[in-house]
């Protein structure tokens, strides 16, 4: 059975319909074709599909899509503005925090979350924000500088 | 086909379970098995009942309605005396989503905050209002659970430690917890629970005995590090074997017990 769910993607009204027990990352991938979060573990272990609900971040594999109705969604495919990378985005690229890629939309958004709330955080506050988030290419030193980075760039803005 | 029915009260989720179906609180353990194929259920239950994410003083005691999530036990400065257990579950997402009543649900190697909460002696209030202690609700873990109460422990006399090989955040190898009331200087009346050391968290009465009347030193504690693991058979998993959690219990027993930093 299918039920209409709305809610706000991206700072943009969604409607879709979503079938009996879909969990928000498939109907985020498959009914709004937003890939950026992406499908790793399904158990809540790996992060990979990581997202914000009301601004906290969620395992989208673990939530029920229809409990997000009347909430607010965001995605890495919502972080730049037209052709502006987001900050988190931009310190990524030039610290080569990404190697294969896979885990970054959820490092992204842990990071966003963190950021949002503490905008200078401490190098333990980032390892503690991402520590529900693996990435099995870079040993994590490349990631965390790039979010301090991140950090100090939106600070100097 | 899986069914999802929402109900607007959590009595009226209670009425509507059978066997068949799953209570859904944060989610993290039923969708789990929804996305692994589970056929054991084919109808998810849940309620948009504000109630269950209140916490309230009722009396002496804490009522800690059981959708309160540990990042919600992480911002309570009620609740401080558990914020190290409700940070030891998952990471800041899974935080957010892992409610105190599903963690009495946790299967094995889960349910870090159960333990602290069967060391605390916390009392399981069910949607019909029966009352139960937390270790007689683990040994039949059925029905739908309203709240836990707490009673607030005085001082340092609570204390919770999980132990896992990935920091800062892993399954537990383990996971303990205590409460050391005392009575003129001495232990009395200790409180002991293990978690990932049996199929559901545990109050360890051999190490509980052991504490009786000594004073919290080495020396008062040896008979209760020599019974650390007495009357268990820890279970292998993948992240250790039986063997290996039955020797180390004693190292982490004593640095729980005085308060020691693991090096």
């Amino acid at each position: 059975m299918k039920s209409p769910v709305t809610f706000t993607l991206n700072g943009s009204e969604s409607a879709v319909f979503v079938d009996s027990g879909a969990n928000l990352l498939d109907v985020l991938r498959r009914g709004c074709g937003d890939l950026s979060p992406k499908y790793g573990c399904g158990q809540g272990s790996c992060g990979a599909c990581t997202v914000l609900i009301d601004g906290e971040p969620h395992v989208s594999c673990l939530v029920l899509a229809e409990t997000v109705a009347g909430r607010s969604v965001e995605t890495t495919g919502g972080l730049a503005s037209g052709p502006d990378l987001h900050p988190l985005q931009r310190a990524f690229i030039d610290g080569f925090a990404a190697q294969c890629g896979y885990c970054t939309p959820g490092m992204l958004m842990a990071a966003k979350a963190l950021l949002d709330r503490n905008p200078s955080p401490t190098r333990s506050e980032v390892e503690e924000a991402i520590s529900g988030n693996l990435c099995r290419c870079t040993g994590y030193e490349p990631i965390i500088d790039a979010i301090l980075e991140a950090a100090k760039q939106r600070g100097a803005a | 086909m899986l069914e999802v029915e929402t109900y607007p009260t959590v009595g009226e989720a209670a009425n509507a379970m059978d066997d068949q179906a799953r209570f859904l609180g944060g989610g993290t353990l039923i969708m789990n098995r929804v996305n692994y194929g589970d056929r054991r259920f084919n109808r998810i239950v849940r309620t948009t009942d504000a109630s269950l994410s209140e916490i309230r003083a009722e009396g002496d005691r804490l009522e800690v309605g059981a959708g309160v999530t540990m990042a919600s036990i992480m911002a309570s400065r009620d609740l401080e005396f558990l914020s190290s257990a409700a940070r030891a579950v998952g990471g800041p997402a899974i935080r957010n989503m892992a409610s105190v009543g599903g963690n009495l649900m946790a299967p094995h190697p889960y349910g870090d905050m159960a333990v602290a909460l069967l060391a605390l002696d916390a009392v399981v209030r069910m949607v019909r209002g029966e009352e139960l202690s937390l270790e007689d609700f683990l040994a039949r873990r059925n029905g739908v659970v309203r709240s836990l109460l707490i009673r607030r422990p005085q001082g340092d006399e609570f204390r919770f430690r999980k132990v896992s090989r990935v920091k800062p955040k892993g399954v537990s190898v383990m996971s303990m917890a205590a409460h050391l009331t005392r009575s003129a200087g001495r232990l009395s009346g200790v409180r002991i629970a293990y978690g990932a050391m049996a199929p559901t968290p545990v109050r360890v009465r051999a190490v509980e005995n052991a504490l009786e009347g000594v004073s919290l030193d080495h020396a008062g504690i040896a008979a209760a590090l020599s019974a650390a693991t007495e009357g268990l058979d820890p279970p292998d998993d993948p992240i250790a074997s039986g063997w290996y959690r039955r020797e180390v219990a004693p190292v982490h027993l004593r640095r729980l017990l005085l308060g020691e930093d693991a090096r």
